[in-house]
């Protein structure tokens, strides 16, 4: 705060130079004022440094037997990737191989640590959508002494290109929001080290696509078709086919596949619920009147019918009515929006070590933390998604109205990277002509 | 002497531009292209793509032409016409430029459907005409500040002279008038043209899916697809029009010769009824088409579960469920943001216009045409460009606080240069010379006159930078930046992102905040000029 305040200062001094013209010598006087501002810059950033290592100092005890063992751990998994592909195997297995491993290079790690920073700052970069409560981050670093400076990289798409792009100098230690139609891409260009983590060992193993754990499932959420249970025209949606239901006409409404990632979710959807038979399912869409946004906003606050548009069903996320609820205007007991279950599709978000990290260790420490419960019962009301670790508890309008569906539809990520260009330029032939 | 001291000025904003403009542009075509050079062949010869370059040059020049026909009665009112709330008249019309789109979108939305205009035969939601439209309604702020800016520092004194001659008030204006004020319009226009060659979410949020621009293409190419080859391909197509179209540009300004008498204020208050109505009219005009859809925002942020209220805004003072950082603090953000952008702009612009109009040839070129390209080049090249290049040592700004507004001031620094140039173009050089005669060194020369008469358009320069900031244009989303620098524009989006009505109603309540902080802003920035100087 104070130094935006000093900049704050400075550039209204700098203005007001800048227009009065009062000295013979102002256009040189602008010259000078822009060398005191790359000077304040620095000084920013001498800030933050010292405010993260008085947050170190707090509590380096307490972290260094953690860091040690999690350390080898992925010591283990990036020197030996055929160790790791034995415990994918058997998942269940996962936590035993590392923690032996622990011990017999404990002296090696104990030498590595004098070498290494003993209280890193690691950066976290995430889409534009991460949040959590105040003081979540705070409690890895007091728990590790370990900082951790968040940036986010723009949508899910920009993030993954981005990382691509920056591979040889990576901008982050950490990278969260690489979802499942978009694995494939950054397991291809070998993004990240593989570490697997003690806590996996709880987590459903449905969830854990990458056998060789060079990603960690963080959170989980299902893309489905909401309707504004007053707006319906007919009956309450049960299939994927009563969209083409003539009663419906017009009254869909989603997002385009190219441009939107819940678009895309339900294209993947219709693909994996009709097999080769999607094209059709997908004309008879265009032949009951359905409408295509951009983005989710612009379906869901622009045309459905809840905020004034003509839409009754819209693609939005199975977590979308206990948002209602949470966010009604005057308090009810029920949302307006039901979920059609039939038409969801399983996203899953992971997180991965990035190839390049100065700090593997706090690296692997931090996807630890993002398995714990602390981490993982901040999920549900900052990103309206579900926490992959069971022991997390579910705020009471998850469980009361957002229940996920029983039978998600989903496709590899390697089927989905495949084809993705292709089944994206059929649908643009069919829908958009 | 004069001379090495001008190349000493174009240092600053030459390497300005090199650094975070050029090589980061340059880096990331070379990554595209370098291995792949077949895919600018491809992207030639592609009938999609050909069709896609050919419809973003004609909405562009359409859109153009739209905002000069939409902004001519607040233009010539503002310029010639005295009456209480000038001032205010051309702070409001930034307005506009600095809401996110996705609002915008949706009030004309709403508005379009009050009025009856998406039913029927007339639609307008996902045709080109809403592209059009909604171009014209963020760029009106462009002509009326700049060429309203320069037309009321213009010595009324010839037109008069015609008058008396006889000339109708129309052949005064063509005549005598409109050559004059062609510099500034071309600048305007320039600029308007390629905002609207570059845009992005209203090509996508507007005009439907079918819509397709290079700008859009390179993202999709770019960012869904990481096909870079691809998007660097489209990102030199794109470059070479953006540069033809500069190139043309500066020709026809030079062309025009500038050397009118420049004055403090050419206004005059309106005498008689029928100029009342007129300068009444053309304000109607201008505000209904940049109100109308502002009136449903503002009916919007104040309505609560279908009533009225300030709970919206009550709201925001504290921490906003699911943002980080409270409303205010996110305020704080963007104004520190937008004054660093607009500090950077105006040391870059101020010295830029200065190099442009009294350095030598070559130095005068270079920046005249370097210092627009930005605009027009793709938020996702640039982007993508400072994140591959600005990444060691010293020069790792990639996480930096300064990265924002560095890249925010890339796109206002044309602003401030389009304002000055004009202003600075037209002052007569006999009023130089006979400074110089009267025995004034050159640096007195350059206060007394170019400084001064400078200031006005300077400051129309600065409100743009800050505008530009604070609405968020440009590559800055592909930079990384720490959830707590988070600003309003993200907030708001932030908020439309997740189903809710409260959180829709503080989005809209944000929205109006953010108006009215640009205003405020605006308007100081405004006032510390010395209203255009006295010296004349």
């Amino acid at each position: 705060m104070k130094t935006k305040l000093f900049v704050f200062a400075m550039l209204f001094a700098l203005l007001a130079a800048a227009c009065s013209g009062d000295d013979g010598a102002s256009v040189r006087e602008l010259g000078d004022d822009e060398s005191s501002e790359s000077a304040s810059s620095g000084s920013a950033s001498s800030g933050s440094g010292s405010a993260s290592s008085s947050s170190e100092s707090a509590s380096s005890e307490s972290a260094s037997s953690e860091s040690t063992s999690s350390a080898s751990a992925s010591e283990e998994a990036a020197d030996e990737p055929e160790a790791t592909d034995d415990v994918a195997s058997d998942d269940d297995d996962g936590t035993v191989a590392p923690a032996d491993d622990a011990e017999s290079e404990e002296a090696a790690d104990v030498d590595e640590a004098a070498d290494v920073e003993e209280c890193p700052t690691i950066t976290l970069i995430t889409h534009d959508s991460f949040f959590l409560s105040e003081g979540t981050l705070q409690a890895f670093s007091d728990e590790t002494c370990i900082s951790v400076e968040q940036l986010a990289g723009g949508d899910a798409g920009q993030l993954v290109s981005s990382a691509i792009l920056t591979k040889d100098n990576p901008n982050a230690d950490v990278l969260f929001g690489i979802d499942n139609t978009f694995l494939q891409r950054g397991l291809d260009a070998d993004l990240f080290l593989p570490y697997a983590s003690p806590a996996l060992a709880n987590i459903d193993p449905s969830l854990i696509l990458d056998p060789e754990n060079r990603v960690t499932p963080i959170d989980f959420g299902d893309v489905c078709a909401n309707y504004w249970i007053e707006a319906l025209p007919g009956d309450v949606p049960t299939s994927l086919d009563d969209l083409l239901d003539p009663v419906n006409e017009g009254q869909f409404v989603t997002q385009n596949p190219e441009t939107s990632s819940p678009g895309f979710a339900f294209l993947l959807a219709t693909i994996a619920k009709y097999g080769d038979d999607w094209e059709d399912f997908w004309q008879g869409l265009v032949d009951n009147g359905v409408t295509i946004t951009a983005g989710w906003e612009d379906a869901y606050y622009g045309a459905f019918a809840g905020y004034g548009g003509p839409s009754s069903i819209v693609m939005s996320y199975a977590s979308s009515p206990p948002a209602e609820v949470l966010f009604a205007a005057e308090p009810i007991d029920e949302p307006p929006t039901g979920v059609l279950f039939d038409s969801c599709y399983r996203q899953i978000e992971f997180a991965g070590i990035l190839d390049g990290t100065e700090y593997p260790d706090a690296a692997a420490q931090l996807i630890d933390f993002m398995l714990g419960t602390t981490y993982q019962e901040d999920i549900p009301l900052n990103m309206f998604v579900y926490p992959v670790n069971p022991d997390a508890v579910l705020p009471p309008e998850f469980v009361e109205f957002g229940p996920l569906a029983e039978n998600p539809l989903s496709l590899s990520p390697e089927e989905i990277e495949a084809n993705r260009e292709a089944w994206t330029e059929r649908w643009v032939e069919i829908v958009l002509g | 002497m004069i001379r090495s001291r001008n190349a000493a000025l174009a240092i600053v904003p030459a390497a300005f531009l090199a650094l975070f403009f050029v090589y980061p542009v340059a880096n990331l075509i070379w990554r595209g292209l370098g291995s792949d050079l077949g895919r600018l062949g491809d992207v030639m010869t592609g009938g999609r793509f050909l069709r896609i370059i050919w419809f973003t040059i004609w909405q562009a020049a359409a859109s153009t032409l739209l905002t000069l026909v939409v902004a001519a009665p607040l233009t010539w009112v503002v310029a010639n016409r005295r009456f209480p709330g000038r001032r205010l008249v051309r702070v409001l019309v930034t307005v506009p430029f600095v809401l996110p789109t996705v609002v915008v979108a949706g009030a004309w939305i709403a508005l379009a459907a009050r009025l009856g205009l998406d039913e029927g035969t007339i639609r307008i939601r996902h045709t080109v005409w809403a592209i059009l439209l909604a171009h014209a309604f963020f760029n009106v702020a462009v002509v009326v500040r700049s060429v309203g800016g320069f037309w009321s520092q213009l010595d009324r004194r010839p037109e008069d002279a015609a008058r008396t001659l006889g000339a109708s008030s129309w052949v005064a204006f063509r005549e005598v008038t409109l050559p004059r004020l062609r510099g500034a319009l071309l600048a305007a226009l320039s600029i308007v043209f390629l905002f609207s060659f570059t845009s992005f979410a209203i090509i996508l949020l507007l005009g439907g899916p079918r819509r397709a621009t290079i700008e859009t293409e390179i993202f999709r190419w770019a960012v869904t697809r990481t096909d870079i080859a691809t998007a660097a391909a489209l990102s030199i197509v794109q470059m070479v029009a953006v540069l033809a179209l500069v190139v043309l540009n500066a020709r026809l300004q030079r062309s025009v010769g500038g050397r009118q008498g420049m004055v403090r204020d050419r206004a005059r208050a309106a005498v008689g009824a029928r100029a009342r109505a007129g300068t009444a009219g053309s304000l109607m005009i201008g505000g209904a088409f940049l109100g109308a859809p502002l009136v449903i925002l503002l009916e919007r942020s104040f309505r609560v579960g279908g009533e009225w209220s300030l709970e919206n805004f009550r709201s925001l003072a504290e921490r906003v469920r699911l943002l980080p950082i409270s409303g205010l603090d996110a305020l704080l953000n963007s104004l520190s943001f937008a004054l660093a952008a607009a500090g950077i702009a105006v040391v870059i612009g101020g010295l830029g216009s200065l190099v442009i109009v009294h350095g030598g040839r070559f130095w005068s070129r270079v920046l005249d045409l370097g210092l627009l390209l930005p605009i027009g080049t793709s938020a996702v090249t640039l982007g993508f460009g400072v994140l591959i290049s600005l990444d060691r040592g010293m020069l790792d700004l990639r996480s930096s606080w300064w990265i924002v507004p560095l890249t925010q001031s890339l796109i206002a620094v044309p602003f401030v240069v389009r304002s000055v140039v004009p202003v600075l173009r037209a002052i007569d050089p006999s009023m130089r010379d006979a400074a110089a005669t009267l025995g004034a060194s050159p640096a007195v020369v350059r206060r007394e006159i170019d400084l001064r008469i400078g200031a006005r358009a300077l400051a129309t320069g600065v409100g743009f930078a800050f505008a530009i900031s604070l609405g968020e244009f440009g590559a800055t989303s592909f930079v990384g930046r720490r959830s707590d620098w988070l600003t309003v524009p993200l907030a708001i989006e932030r908020l439309l992102g997740t189903p809710g009505e409260v959180l829709r109603g503080q989005a809209m309540a944000l929205s109006v905040i953010l108006m009215l902080v640009t205003a405020i802003v605006v308007l100081i920035g405004d006032r510390l000029h010395p209203d255009g100087g006295g010296v004349l």
